[in-house]
C-alpha cells in the first residue's frame, strides 16, 4: 500500500524506517510527524511523564527539525489516583514547554496498565534533514548521551537498582536532545539518528546499512551510566537485549575480547537515548568546542570506514 | 537437595534475580524456565559466578541445574557453551530455501529434510547459523516436523534465522516457533561471512 511514487511530497515514509515521517509542504518547509508512548519505566509520575515526552520529542530532533505542536496520548486505569495522572501530565507538559513547542490537546482511554506519550509535529527544511544515509568513510561517530538506561530501568523493575544509579538514568532520559541537534545542524551534519529500542548496535547497523559503509566502534570509548556495567555483570537484561543481539549480532564483527555481558549491553534497548551522529573529521574540533560551550556532552565512539564484510565492527 | 525455583511465566530479568538470590543461600539450585532467553541469561549468570550448570528440555519447560560447589566442572561447561554468543564469521552456515531437500519428489524431499536435521543434531561440528528463506521458513513455524531438532540445535548455540519477508509472504510471522526473524542485510552478511556455506 501507499507506493512512494504516488506521494511525491512524502520525503520519509514507511519504506524508509527513519525516526519520523516527513512530508514536504513547500520548497523550504517539511512537516515532521512522530508518535511514541510507553508504560511506566520509573516510579515517580512526574519523571515518567517527562521521560516519555523527551523520548517522543527526540524523534523530531533526530530528523533535524524543531517541534512546534504536541498532543498527549494517554491510557490510564480507572482507579489510578488523580494526583498520579496530574503528575504524569505535568512532567510531559513541562518538557513540551522546555522544547519551545506547545501542548494543544490529546486523547485518553481506559486501560489496565498506564501508558503515556506524545504525538509531535515539527518543522524542518527539506534539504537540511538528518537521515540515516550519507555516512562517508572518514566521518567520526559521535554519541550525545551515555548508554545504559534500558538495563538500569530493568534492574529497577526487578528491585535490584541503587537509587543513585536510577536518578542518574532518569536525569539522562529527561534531557532533551535539542542542544545536540542544534550543534549538529550548525555543523551541517547529514547523518543522525537517536538511540532507542534497537540499542546502539541496531541503530548503528541501520546507519551503516543505509549508507553502504562499515562503522567501527571502540568499546573502550563507549560512555555508560553509573551502574549499567554492574547490572550487566548480573545479567539483569530485558529480553529486548537478547532479541536485538540475535537480530543484529550476525551483522557485526565483535572482538573476542568483548564478553557476553558487553555484547548484550551494546544491543540493550535504550529509552530517550542520545543522538548518534556522523561528523566529518575536519569538523570534529569545532564540534567538540560547540558541545563544551553549550555544556552538553559528546562522546567520540568510532568512525566510518569503507564497506567491509560486516556492517559493524566492535573492538576493545 | 537443590533449592527449586519455578520461573515459568516470568519475564527477564526476574528469573535471573531469583537465581542470584537463591545462590546466596544455596549451593545447588534447580530453576525451571519456559523460554530460551531466560535460559541464556540464567546460564550466563551461573557461568559468571563460576558455577557449573546443565540444562535439559522437558516439553515446554527448560530445567536448569546450577551447582556452585563443584567449580572444576564449570570450566567444562564454559567450554561447551562458548560460541553460543559468538557472531558469525567462524564455522559454516546452512541455508534452506525450500520445504524439500533436493529437487524431484517432494514427499521424499520432506523425509530427507527430517533426516538431515536429525543427523546434523548428532554431529559434533555444528554450523554457526542456519538460515531459512522462501518456503524454507515453513520449517521454523508451528507444526513443522523438524521443530524438535531445530530447537535442540538452537539450544546448543546454533543461531537460527528466518527471512522476515518470507514469513510475511506465507502469513506465518505469528507462528514462528524457533529462532529469530531476520532481514536480507543480516542474511547476506551471514552468508558472505561464513567460512563455508551449505545449501540444501
Amino acid at each position: 500500500m501507499f507506493p512512494p511514487r504516488q506521494y511525491p511530497n512524502l520525503i520519509v515514509g514507511l519504506d524508509d524506517a527513519d525516526d519520523a515521517a516527513v512530508y514536504r509542504l513547500s520548497g523550504e518547509t517539511a512537516l515532521i510527524q512522530t508518535v511514541d508512548f510507553f508504560t511506566p519505566i520509573v516510579d515517580d509520575p512526574y519523571d515518567y511523564g517527562a521521560i516519555a515526552a523527551a523520548n517522543a520529542l527526540s524523534d523530531v530532533y533526530a530528523m533535524g527539525g524543531d517541534p512546534i505542536l504536541a498532543l498527549n496520548i494517554c491510557a490510564f486505569p480507572r482507579d489510578l489516583p488523580a494526583d498520579i495522572i496530574a503528575g504524569i501530565l505535568k512532567g510531559g507538559a513541562d518538557k513540551v514547554a522546555e522544547s519551545g513547542s506547545v501542548l494543544a490537546g490529546g486523547h485518553t482511554i481506559d486501560d489496565d496498565e498506564p501508558k503515556y506519550g506524545l504525538c509531535v509535529t515539527g518543522l524542518g527544511h527539506p534539504e537540511k534533514l538528518f537521515t540515516k544515509t550519507g555516512a562517508l568513510p572518514g566521518d567520526i561517530l559521535v554519541l550525545t548521551k551515555p548508554l545504559g538506561t534500558g538495563i538500569i530501568t530493568t534492574a529497577l523493575k526487578g528491585g535490584e537498582a541503587d537509587a543513585a544509579d536510577v536518578s542518574g538514568a532518569v536525569a539522562s532520559m529527561k534531557r532533551l536532545n535539542r542542544g545536540g541537534a542544534d550543534i549538529f545542524r550548525k555543523l551541517g551534519v547529514k547523518g543522525c539518528t537517536d538511540v532507542t529500542g534497537f540499542g546502539l548496535m541496531g541503530h548503528a547497523f541501520e546507519m551503516a546499512g543505509k549508507s553502504g559503509v562499515t562503522l567501527e566502534i571502540d568499546c573502550n570509548a563507549l560512555p555508560f551510566l553509573n551502574g549499567a556495567k554492574r547490572y550487566a555483570a548480573e545479567f539483569l537484561f530485558p529480553a529486548g537485549a537478547n532479541h536485538n543481539l540475535d537480530y543484529y549480532g550476525p551483522c557485526a564483527e565483535i572482538s573476542k575480547k568483548i564478553n557476553d555481558e558487553m555484547r548484550l549491553l551494546l544491543a540493550s534497548p535504550e529509552t530517550s537515548g542520545g543522538l548518534l551522529a556522523l561528523v566529518p573529521e575536519k569538523d570534529l574540533e569545532r564540534c567538540r568546542a560547540l558541545f563544551r560551550e553549550s555544556g552538553e556532552e559528546c562522546f567520540v565512539i568510532g568512525r566510518v570506514v569503507p564497506k567491509q564484510e560486516k556492517s559493524l565492527k566492535f573492538f576493545a | 537437595m537443590a533449592f527449586e525455583i519455578d520461573a515459568r511465566g516470568l519475564a527477564c530479568p526476574q528469573p535471573v534475580i531469583l537465581v542470584k538470590k537463591a545462590l546466596k543461600t544455596w549451593d545447588s539450585v534447580l530453576v525451571i524456565v519456559d523460554n530460551d532467553i531466560a535460559r541464556r541469561n540464567v546460564t550466563a549468570l551461573a557461568q559468571k559466578l563460576g558455577a557449573c550448570w546443565e540444562s535439559e528440555k522437558e516439553g515446554d519447560d527448560i530445567r536448569i541445574r546450577i551447582d556452585k560447589s563443584g567449580k572444576e566442572a564449570a570450566d567444562k561447561t564454559a567450554e561447551k557453551s562458548s560460541g553460543a554468543m559468538e557472531s558469525g564469521g567462524n564455522g559454516y552456515a546452512v541455508v534452506v530455501g525450500d520445504e524439500s531437500m533436493g529437487r524431484g519428489d517432494s514427499v521424499l524431499g520432506g523425509v530427507l529434510m527430517r533426516g538431515f536435521f536429525h543427523a546434523l543434531n548428532e554431529t559434533d561440528e555444528l554450523p554457526a547459523q542456519i538460515i531459512f528463506f522462501n518456503s524454507g521458513v515453513k520449517h521454523v513455524v508451528e507444526g513443522s516436523e523438524v521443530l524438535e531438532d531445530l530447537r535442540m540445535l538452537s539450544e546448543k548455540g546454533v543461531s537460527i534465522l528466518a527471512c522476515g519477508t518470507c514469513l510475511n509472504h506465507f502469513n506465518l510471522k505469528e507462528k514462528l516457533a524457533v529462532g529469530a526473524v531476520s532481514n536480507m542485510y543480516a542474511i547476506m552478511e551471514t552468508m558472505t561471512g561464513a567460512d563455508k556455506l551449505i545449501q540444501l
